[in-house]
């Protein structure tokens, strides 16, 4: 596995060669699509996108969990955890090109 | 929210451009996390969250119909993990409306 890490420059960059925007317009989007969709799901919101998958926002109750290197019981409060749940079409874009030898 | 509501509002706080200027930044954001996830590559969007591939191993199932042994083939998973910032806001209560 190639092991690089992409980030939100790479996007910007890739948003910069795709639309004809400046550098700086280009990452401020990026930045936008980003916060956009997490205030969706901070309210609570599904955010669902077609071909790449689908954000999820569900309630966890509280329980009693245990600090694994102590043993010590510790309270876990109830909270809200978000779940992405990826499409058919992505799993399988990544099962064509990283399960078969020859890649793309 | 789907992702033509995404991009109208979009096209809300941004009236200078083109819709369709941002159905291509919406569409490239999403495609280029995909191809970099399909090279095997991580993506991590601080205070976000992070996408990674997760493998898994070849093993042998079961058809639970039949009980016969079968061949199940290894396979990569896409992974999330929620950011720390975001996970956090999820759960700062219901705040009304977003600080500006």
């Amino acid at each position: 596995m190639a092991g690089n890490t992409v980030t939100r420059a790479q996007l910007s960059e890739a948003v910069y060669h795709e639309v004809g925007l400046s550098r700086n317009e280009s990452a401020d989007l990026v930045e936008t699509v980003l916060s956009e969709i997490a205030e969706s799901l901070i309210k609570g919101d599904t955010v669902k996108v077609s071909s790449f998958g689908s954000f999820q926002v569900r309630a966890k109750g509280g329980r009693v969990g245990r600090n694994p290197k102590t043993g010590q019981e510790v309270p876990i409060q109830p909270r809200r955890v978000l779940v992405f749940r990826a499409s058919h079409v992505l799993k399988e874009r990544i099962n064509a090109a990283l399960s078969r030898p020859s890649g793309r | 929210m789907i992702k033509s509501e995404l991009i109208l509002r979009l096209a809300e706080r941004n009236p200078h451009l083109y819709q369709r200027d941002i159905e291509r930044i919406v569409t490239t954001v999403f495609d280029e996390i995909a191809a970099a996830l399909s090279r095997g590559d991580r993506v991590e969007l601080r205070g976000f969250g992070a996408f990674s591939v997760k493998q898994r191993p070849p093993r042998i199932g079961r058809n639970p119909r039949t009980g016969d042994s079968v061949q199940v083939a290894g396979k990569h998973i896409p992974f999330f993990k929620t950011g720390k910032e975001l996970r956090e806001r999820l759960n700062e209560g219901e705040p009304p409306a977003p600080k500006t």
